[in-house]
């Protein structure tokens, strides 16, 4: 009666093929296939970096260098945007309408948030928070940008800024945006200041938008805060500095001799570190940069390294001689206006002749470290010049002179100065054929020899300390338990015995007091004040004027050297402000007429555009 | 009285247990595709959960009532209801609403009703009416052309609305009209051609040429289990596809498989020409033919497509296979919806931890696609269990249409069955990218009342007219 009733199976088979298939089909999507199941958690997990806020600088008296402030990046993503008014957007913003015409032209397919507006300060931000609303596909993101609250040492504290691939690709904790110290200390000390960054993990629907917490934030880490840092600056003798170097080319450092701490670290001309913070470091950076007459960004402090130290060299040979045993406190050695060996003459000023060694550092006299520096290399104890030279260079790199002082200032390292290599004479006189005569100006500090102010400051605190010095350093404190690197707190001791320091602190007290004295102007009242003068010749104009000191002479507080590029002799410009700023440290203000107005003729001395004028 | 208990007693529980366990998934599935953390409440009737239940109440009304109206209204009625519903189409087009760009869907306050939807029980009827005419012969033109205008009439009133997905249902009509004798070429060739047409489209030919392969030799072997036949054949294919390898290798040139499977094939299917014209055997010469001629088949789709078609034409295709509803690029849609599906791995992520359906990566998530939240909260195992439910629900409903004495009520079964299986193959098939993108519910899972109460109508009037059988002799 029903023929075709043997079709129900073939009907039921089909029915069971198209279920089969799909079992099949299903086995392979969700057995055998991975690639879907890493699809959906990068669908829909999003990584939110916590941003730590970077740790604060202060001075060593608790004074804020360093502070953060927030700025806004006005975020969108481009693909969610909805009726968007551009004219009323870009008034509350206060931004051209080109400027969002070609933002939106250039990031339309994005589906990531991208950031419309970069750095908006907090006042900008309140002016327009309120209006927001309007503006739905609008955030703000919070980024932390550094503020200084003194305009003052730029150079040491350094600053941040973005990292770029290099950096990524050396460090896999960075990532593009992610902020970095470039100099400064905010580089040496990067690591304490950053803190740790922490990622929050959202899901997210399709649209990109946060839904929840990715199981209840379980492996979610929090942000770690950047350290705080206690920096061994003393910010109003730094100032101070800053206002009497005005004009001037040079730099200054004051150390704390029985502890290695920079109190002071001036660079001049120097910049306002406020300049180059967020988006402002794009647009000023360049402009310091190309400004080759001042070089600001120029730290002269340290990188001033090639500049001969002059007469204050003299403490140096004056100490590898006591030390050699070549002379004592007593030998004397003629002078007649000069040193004078056939028709060779290293010239001299009119002063008493002969000199004793101390009275020889208060005057000055060139022809009495040309005899010690030639006993001292010519010496027969070590059979060739070549060895004396060597045993003479290495007293001088024991202070720290020539040689990389470790410290904690990132760029110290690649500017350690010059004392003459050996292998140099063999080159310009041949080998084994010079003589102490042939590099006889490294006597007076002169020729292939070049120390930056830091060295220098270095030297004269190893002397305070009678033969040590602590690594000077600008970090007196991390926060956090975290200890100051312990080399910091290890004397450092020169090749030099204590007992032979005592006459060369009498020959810079007779420099600062003694007659003829070249440094008279460094009197501080009431506090004994060792110094010594220098003079660095210079042959592409007026010689630079240099000053080392230390004071008190008995428990010295503060070791300090200045450079004034074109100041002529270490009297007139270096001495004074060094003696200022010592002053300032001692008794914390300027006393008496007469240092008044030295202070005011050095503040308003100007050396730059002088030298200009006479360019021109 | 004595009636209701009639039905009782006599309609087929199982399908009913069937049917209520599955709305009951569909229904968790919807809940859980809607649940954010905001709207917790079951009973929420702000949010589409709360609205399935009141759905369901409906349609379990609805059932009791078709359950208890006499069973001989539905014949006597049939052409009636399908000229009512015919009118429903009609009115639709002037009186719908638009909603995304189809206009399908009544709107009268809370309540959306989309016609199209119910005109499927309809012509169910109407063509079961038809096909139980004693004087009803296939060879009869009168009958074939009536069959024809029953089922184009809705086809086409529902195209004017601009939905494609719900006019394709009626082309599986083709079931059971080879249930009731429409000749068995027909039948395959209706199946096969649209079936090798999306495939050749949707996927590469190589695919598709080893299918194919493969069922042919199956085919013959188990036709007449002659292992030396299907030795000689395979030999000869196996060594003209070596030799076609190794002329491509010699030449330099990548092999192009779909023309090495194509000749070796050729080949080998000589040997059976001749064993066929020599024995005689026109079954295998005809099944034969039909595997070669769908080789044939997919290469000149795709030759036409690539080469023969106009841009807009080739546009007007993608848009029938759903190629163009990639808002976001080629295959989103199903990407993100395979993507959800895989992510579920063998035992899901759990009931409510589905991530991908759950934050709106895969669209139309509680209705379309509904069973990406099965496939990634339930994994393979939940989505295996489901298709096994309709797998069961579907020979159910054979098993109870063959038992039928009267033919209107097996057509009318059988129209049950191939509907159900179109919305399954078709709906499954597309979230798992097996199948074009149609925009079909998939049957009492999808949230909505219209699809819900449609299947519900759909199973109940057959369960009604199953469990009074007896009735008739």
């Amino acid at each position: 009666m029903d023929s075709f009733a043997q079709r129900k199976y073939i009907i039921g088979a089909l029915i069971l093929l198209m279920l089969l298939t799909f079992v099949i089909r299903l086995f392979y999507l969700q057995i055998i296939n991975e690639e879907y199941k890493i699809s959906a958690e990068n669908n829909s997990r999003r990584y939110v970096v916590q941003y730590p806020s970077r740790g604060l600088v202060y001075d060593r008296n608790g004074k804020l260098l360093v502070e953060n402030q927030a700025a806004y990046d006005i975020m969108v993503i481009p693909r969610q945007i909805k009726d968007l008014d551009t004219f009323a957007l870009c008034q509350l913003m206060d931004v051209d309408i080109e400027y969002a015409r070609k933002f939106f032209r250039r990031e339309k397919n994005s589906y990531k948030p991208v950031v419309f507006i970069p750095q908006l300060s907090l006042e900008k931000f309140a002016a327009i928070q309120d209006h927001l609303f309007k503006f739905p596909d609008f955030y703000p993101q919070t980024r932390s940008l550094r503020k200084y609250p003194f305009p003052n040492a730029a150079h040491v504290l350094g600053y941040i800024g973005e990292v770029d691939s290099s950096i990524i690709s050396k460090n896999p904790y960075y990532k593009m945006g992610d902020y970095i110290g470039i100099s400064g200390i905010e580089k040496s000390y990067e690591d304490e200041l950053r803190g740790r960054k922490g990622v929050k993990i959202f899901l997210v629907d399709v649209h990109n938008r946060i839904k929840e917490n990715f199981e209840n934030g379980k492996y979610d880490t929090a942000a770690i805060v950047g350290n705080d840092i206690t920096t061994t600056l003393d910010i109003e003798l730094q100032k101070y500095g800053e206002l009497l170097m005005a004009n001037k080319r040079g730099g200054i450092v004051a150390i704390e001799p029985s502890t290695g701490e920079i109190l002071a670290l001036v660079s001049s001309p120097s910049y306002d570190p406020n300049l180059l913070v967020g988006r402002a470091r794009s647009k000023n950076y360049p402009v310091l940069n190309a400004d080759i007459e001042m070089k600001p960004l120029f730290n002269r402090a340290i990188m001033s390294s090639q500049t001969p130290p002059g007469s204050t060299f003299k403490l140096v040979n004056a100490l590898v001689g006591l030390q050699e045993g070549v002379i004592t406190r007593e030998s004397r050695f003629s002078c007649s206006a000069g040193y004078i060996i056939g028709s060779f003459k290293v010239g001299c000023h009119a002063h008493a002749s002969p000199l004793d060694l101390e009275n020889s550092i208060g005057n000055s006299c060139n022809a009495y470290y040309c005899n010690v520096f030639r006993k001292i290399v010519d010496n027969r104890k070590y059979k060739s010049v070549r060895k004396g030279y060597e045993v003479w260079r290495r007293h001088v790199n024991s202070f720290g002179l020539g040689t990389v002082i470790d410290t904690d200032l990132p760029m110290s390292k690649s500017y350690s100065g010059t004392i003459g290599n050996p292998d140099r004479w063999d080159k310009i006189h041949g080998k084994g054929k010079w003589k102490s005569l042939s590099i006889i100006s490294l006597a007076i500090g002169q020729g292939e020899v070049g120390a930056s102010p830091f060295q220098l400051a270095n030297l004269v605190s190893a002397i305070a300390n009678r033969g040590y010095f602590y690594i000077p350093h600008i970090v007196k404190k991390i926060a956090g338990n975290r200890k100051v690197d312990k080399k910091y707190l290890k004397k450092v001791f020169t090749t030099v015995e204590s007992r032979h320091f005592e006459p060369v602190i009498n020959g810079m007290e007779l420099a600062v007091y003694g007659p003829g004295g070249t440094a008279h102007i460094a009197q501080i009242e009431g506090i004994r004040v060792c110094g010594k003068t220098g003079t660095a010749q210079n042959p592409h104009g007026e010689n630079h004027s240099l000053f080392v000191a230390f004071a008190p002479k008995e428990n010295p507080k503060i070791a300090i050297a200045v450079l004034v590029e074109n100041g002529g002799y270490g009297g007139t410009w270096a001495a004074p402000i060094a003696s200022l700023m010592m002053e300032k440290y001692l008794k914390d203000s300027i006393s008496g007429p007469l240092r008044k107005d030295l202070e005011k003729r050095m503040i308003e001395g100007d050396l730059i555009h002088k030298n200009n004028e006479a360019q021109h | 009285m004595r009636r209701n208990i009639n039905v009782i007693t006599s309609v087929d529980w199982l399908t009913i247990f069937l049917y209520l366990l599955l709305v009951l998934l569909g229904w968790i599935n919807i809940y859980s595709a809607v649940y954010d953390d905001e709207h917790k409440s079951i009973f929420d009737f702000t949010q589409r959960y709360g609205k399935q239940i009141i759905f369901i109440a409906a349609a379990v009304f609805i059932a009791v009532c078709l359950l208890i109206i006499e069973s001989n209204f539905y014949s006597l009625f049939a052409y009636g209801i399908y000229a009512l519903m015919i009118l429903l189409l009609i009115s639709v087009l002037f009186l719908g609403k638009e909603v995304n760009g189809s206009r399908s869907w009544f709107e009268m306050g809370e309540v959306r009703l989309q016609p199209a939807e119910f005109a499927k029980f309809a012509t169910c009827l109407a063509l079961a009416r038809l096909l139980s005419d004693h004087n009803f012969r296939f060879r009869d033109r009168k009958f074939v052309a009536r069959i024809i205008l029953i089922i184009m009439l809705p086809v086409g009133l529902i195209l004017l609305q601009r939905d494609a997905g719900s006019a394709l249902v009626y082309y599986l009509f083709i079931i059971v009209l080879y249930r009731e004798g429409m000749p068995a070429l027909i039948f395959f060739l209706g199946l096969a051609i649209p079936v090798l047409f999306v495939v050749t489209l949707l996927f590469d030919k190589i695919y598709l040429f080893v299918f194919l392969l493969s069922l042919f030799y199956i085919f013959f072997y188990a036709m007449y289990l002659n292992l030396k036949h299907l030795g000689i054949s395979l030999a000869i294919f196996t060594g003209s596809v070596l030799l076609a390898i190794s002329y491509f290798f010699i030449n330099n040139q990548e092999t192009d498989w779909s023309y090495v499977l194509l000749v070796s094939f050729g080949l080998s299917s000589l040997v059976y020409f001749f064993l066929e014209f020599r024995y005689k055997l026109r079954n295998a010469f005809i099944i034969n033919m039909i595997v070669l001629c769908s080789i044939g088949f997919t290469f000149t789709v795709d030759y036409v497509y690539n080469n023969v078609l106009h841009k807009h034409q080739k546009i007007r295709i993608d848009v029938l296979l759903g190629l163009d509803q990639d808002v976001k690029g080629v295959g989103y849609n199903v990407n993100q919806s395979m993507i959800a599906i895989g992510s579920g791995g063998p035992f899901g992520k759990g009931f409510l931890h589905g991530t991908q359906t759950k934050l709106n990566y895969v669209p139309e998530q509680d209705t379309d696609f509904i069973f990406c939240t099965v496939g990634e909260e339930w994994g393979f195992t939940g989505s295996v269990f489901v298709l096994l439910l309709f797998a069961f629900l579907l020979i159910r409903l054979i098993y109870l249409a063959e038992r039928q004495r009267s033919v209107f009520s097996r057509v009318y079964g059988y129209g049950v069955v191939a509907i159900l299986f179109f919305h399954l193959a078709i709906n499954i098939g597309m979230t798992i990218g097996l199948a074009p993108v149609i925009g079909i519910p998939l049957p009492f899972f999808s949230y909505g009342g219209s699809s819900l109460w449609a299947f519900t109508i759909l199973i109940f009037i057959f369960l009604r007219l199953d469990s009074s059988r007896m009735q008739l002799l």
